[in-house]
């Protein structure tokens, strides 16, 4: 850096330059130009972009809490007598783990709120992280130029479920130790190597007495570290790349419309902060959650009814439930598919799956834009109706995981809900497809209608001549604009393949595949109207005659006397 | 990323407005082709800004702030009640009760929440009546570099790497590879002694020929008269417990601490009494039981969770945590559920004194199948 930069130029009137702290710091670190620039960032403004907000805020009060219990817990399994306030396990030999967190929820002022509070956000942190990736999805947000966000989202999401497990596993109580027993069982099904991972990992044969001190290290240090640097990757890409938007007026793909991060987003997401803090902090107040001494200290001979997970392991416990019992015995060795198909294979394919998706999405559609507008789920049928059963089938795997605690509710036979969750998992997700499918295909029909027609009135006037029909009304043109902002789309054409005589070659081969997917994808989109239908189909209202659409009768259009003077629409198209 | 990406034009912003018409009619270069031309209707462009009332009316405006320094205030009281909580109210079992819950619980989460909540609305509330409430449009662009940059970094590379060698000197360069690579073997092998090989610790367990049943919980020997019909008995061996020996001597018990959870998470059995006639042995294991009464592992097949819902009329032990169900008037076959495997069983014969014990271990591993099994 060249030193004369701080000289004033002779003779030219000197602005007094900024002192105090501001120099002091940008001297030694030159971050106003950064300041500058992001000071009075543009971030779009929308309910559906506070869900990932609600993960970064709990993911903060679960390190507030978490150190708080930190001072208090012994991540130790050497056996002591309890001898704390609580009479009801007083004398019984237990874990040091166990009773520590005896001491927090009973002897430590606050300890408890604290406990409850911890565990309440991480609930909270794994469903808005759920939750977040779902907007994401059915709007397109994932799409370039922000894949890598999407995969960055995917790691936090899976390290959140392992550190949820590893987390309610610390206590050490007789819940949690069933779960870790299960853990074991998971791990001796790894073919090959499934003993030397369990053993390896719990110091030798389940419990021992390593475990839970290295899970706590995995738990406060390994996990939270990791996590700290992807979601500090995950928001310097979202600044990188801004905010996606809605589209509307004046909102392109080009822009971003919204207020300041200074003042207006600083206080809304500031304010946003203390509002999950605040939520939590009742929760840890009104609602308890993992009441440890209710279940006791953790004895392998022991087990209780009803034993279920923390709900984002659901899905994979209910696999655990509903999977036939598969098993290999061949040549001295087994293979157990009932145990690694679903507590292994099933998560691996499930984040395989959502890992590809951008780029098969964009591989079948052949886009390779970038896309800073959201869509609107309906007008993407193809990819809503796949996350449509993608949920389905983690939904029927989250009813399998509580067929135990249903049966009795509902007065059905366990082995009954088995079936049913075993059958649905199959065909349940195909028929939700269609089903999806179909009905955004009619919502883009219904805009469509809703465009050339107006909306109904749900008045119905008699004509002279005895006929009755419904009034239509135009609609204002920036709802009519908002239903236009999507793109036309079409299917991607088959490549034409000829031989050196002109003759089409018999193998379409993978682009034949694309080819198809593509038309599966988007032919039986119901297009948006062009500028001539539109004035068209204004046209016919205005000299009054019944319409006639795909040989139905609509409704006798008198737009002017309900909706204003004049088709407000028709005014705007003919502008352009 | 570089910060020489946040280039100026970036951050031109104008406030919006009819009198900006460029910055929200059609984009020029549309980056996703939007054509205008095909478009249906003409981009309406950012709606006028509409005042708010605490723009335009004095007395709302106040009104308003009042409203957040009301909500800030009462915060901070707040905090000085939760402080104040702390040390009025005992926590735990011996503490104040209101409402059958615990005070100090309700009282610290009742007001550190609604401080926060306070704070939080507050400043949102700041936010929406109060501070500018004008939209700024701020242009995107692709999130590539020039084309220019990203041939300079390129070929800073290329020189970078030129005048280190490093595609020419193949010896230095593969030696280095070789070296990194390597490194890989002292990090797994650091770890080796994580914990023991396995050996064949998962197929045996503490049972062997001659030692006692007793129930689980007081330590009790267990007499075949003392089992009624239908009942079921959770079981372990009798080296778990302070015990008296053969010559009256006390023996200690065997295994302690975390030793004992190991073995206990083998060794738990559950013995049951059927009705003699009900019951079909597997060949091979007709004498394994004493007059209907037969011992099974108490750990699931499965994944090894100990199963005790015990079903006395049609025989069926089932396990809660995923439902796997044994017959065990057949061998401890798998009726339904997950589990692929019987549960293995105990040979049982009565001692000297009468009591249950075992005639030798288990013949096959407990527990959860692994590779090794076979």
């Amino acid at each position: 850096m060249s030193t004369t930069t701080s000289k004033a130029v002779p003779g030219t009137p000197k602005k007094q330059p900024t002192g105090g702290p501001v120099a002091w710091m940008d001297e030694r670190t030159g971050l106003a130009g950064l300041a500058k620039k992001q000071l009075r960032k543009v971030f779009p403004d929308h309910w559906s972009f506070m869900l990932g907000e609600i993960a970064l805020w709990s993911f903060v009060v679960l390190l507030l809490t978490g150190v708080f219990l930190s001072f208090w817990f012994k991540p130790s399994m050497t056996e002591v007598e309890y001898m704390g306030s609580y009479a009801a396990l007083r004398g019984l030999p237990m874990s040091e783990a166990y009773a520590s967190t005896l001491e927090l929820s009973f002897d430590v002022r606050g300890g408890l709120l604290m406990r409850q509070m911890h565990h309440w956000s991480a609930n909270l942190f794994l469903a808005s992280m759920m939750i977040h990736m779902l907007r994401v999805f059915f709007t397109g947000a994932f799409r370039k130029p922000r894949e890598m966000n999407w995969l960055i989202g995917l790691s936090l999401l899976l390290l959140g479920i392992v550190e949820g497990f590893a987390g309610y596993s610390l206590p050490d109580d007789l819940l949690s130790g069933i779960g870790l027993r299960i853990a074991e069982g998971i791990m001796l099904s790894i073919p090959v190597v499934g003993t030397y991972i369990s053993f390896f990992a719990f110091g030798g044969e389940f419990p021992g007495d390593d475990f839970i001190p290295r899970l706590y290290t995995v738990h406060v240090l390994l996990i939270p570290g990791i996590l700290l640097g992807l979601i500090a990757a995950h928001m310097l890409l979202l600044v990188y790349h801004k905010h996606t938007q809605w589209p509307g007026p004046g909102r392109t793909n080009d822009n971003v419309v919204g207020y300041p991060l200074l003042p207006v987003y600083m206080a809304k997401a500031g304010g946003f902060f203390f509002i999950v803090f605040g939520v939590t902090a009742l929760m840890g107040g009104l609602m308890q959650i993992n009441p440890i001494w209710s279940y006791g200290p953790y004895n392998p001979a022991q087990v209780t009814a009803d034993s279920q997970p923390d709900w984002y392991m659901g899905w994979l416990d209910g696999g655990l439930r509903i999977m036939p019992n598969w098993e290999t015995r061949a040549f001295g060795y087994t293979l157990s598919w009932n145990v690694l198909v679903p507590g292994v294979l099933l998560l691996g394919i499930l984040f395989t799956i959502l890992a590809l998706y951008p780029f098969i999405e964009r591989w079948i559609t052949g886009d390779t834009r970038e896309h800073h507008l959201l869509d609107r789920p309906r007008n993407q049928p193809t990819r809503t109706a796949l996350g449509v059963a993608g949920m389905t089938a983690y939904g029927v795997l989250w009813i399998a995981a509580g067929n135990d605690v249903m049966g009795p509710i509902f007065q059905i036979p366990i082995a009954s809900i088995i079936w049913f969750c075993r059958i649905g998992f199959f065909v349940l997700p195909v028929i939700t497809f269609i089903i999806t499918r179909r009905w955004c295909l009619s919502l883009q029909r219904h805009d469509r209608e809703t465009l050339l027609h107006g909306y109904e009135t749900g008045v119905i006037v008699r004509s002279p001549d005895g006929g009755y029909s419904e009034i239509h009304a135009p609609i204002s043109p920036v709802s009519a604009y908002n239903l236009t902002t999507h793109e036309r789309r079409t299917p991607l054409e088959l490549p034409r393949r000829e031989d050196a005589n002109g003759v089409p070659a018999p193998k379409r081969g993978k682009e034949g595949v694309r080819a198809r997917l593509s038309r599966f994808w988007y032919a039986d989109d119901v297009a948006k109207p062009t500028a001539a239908e539109l004035e068209e189909a204004h046209h016919q209202h205005h000299d009054g005659q019944p319409e006639l659409e795909d040989g139905r009768h609509v409704g006798i259009e008198t737009g002017g006397h309900v909706g204003g003077d004049d088709f407000e629409l028709e005014q705007t198209t003919k502008k352009s | 990323m570089s910060q020489d990406k946040f280039h100026d034009d970036d951050f031109e912003r104008h406030k919006a407005g009819k009198d900006n018409p460029e910055d929200y009619g059609e984009s020029s270069e549309p980056m996703a082709g939007r054509g205008a031309e095909s478009e249906p209707i003409r981009n309406p462009g950012l709606p006028e800004h509409a005042p708010r009332p605490t723009d335009v009316d004095e007395t709302l405006e106040r009104r308003a702030e009042l409203q957040v320094a009301m909500m800030f205030i009462g915060a901070s009281a707040l905090a000085l009640l939760f402080c104040v909580a702390y040390f009025v109210f005992e926590p735990g079992v011996e503490g104040e009760t209101f409402l059958g819950v615990g005070a100090s619980n309700l009282a610290l989460g009742l007001t550190l929440g609604l401080a926060m909540l306070l704070i939080g609305i507050g400043a949102i509330q700041w936010a929406r009546k109060l501070m500018g409430d004008h939209e700024i449009v701020e242009h995107r662009h692709g999130a590539a570099s020039s084309d220019e940059d990203r041939e300079e970094a390129l070929a800073a590379f290329r020189q970078g790497s030129e005048e280190s060698g490093f595609g020419r000197r193949t010896l230095i360069r593969n030696s280095l590879l070789g070296s990194l690579g390597l490194l890989g073997l002292p990090a797994v092998v650091l770890l080796g002694d994580l914990g023991p090989l396995p050996g064949d610790a998962l197929s045996h367990t503490v049972w062997r020929r001659g030692v006692r049943l007793v129930n689980d919980v007081d330590g009790q020997p267990l007499r075949p008269e003392a089992i009624l019909t239908g009942q079921l008995v959770n079981g372990q061996p009798e080296l778990f417990f302070e015990h008296v020996g053969p010559d009256g001597e006390v023996i200690e018990p065997e295994y302690e601490g975390s030793e004992l959870l190991v073995e206990e998470s083998k060794a738990a059995v559950i013995v049951v009494r059927m009705r003699p006639e009900d019951i079909s042995p597997p060949k091979g294991r007709e004498d394994w039981g004493i007059d209907g009464i037969l011992c099974f592992s108490k750990i699931c097949t499965h994944v090894g969770c100990p199963i005790s819902l015990w079903e006395q009329q049609t025989h069926q032990l089932l396990c809660p945590c995923h439902q796997s169900t044994f017959n065990l008037a057949a061998g401890g076959r798998v009726d339904f559920g997950p589990a692929s495997r019987s549960l293995p069983q105990l040979p049982l014969m009565v001692d000297d004194e009468g009591y249950l014990v075992a005639v030798s271990d288990f013949q096959e591993p407990v527990g959860p199948s692994f590779w090794e099994r076979g």
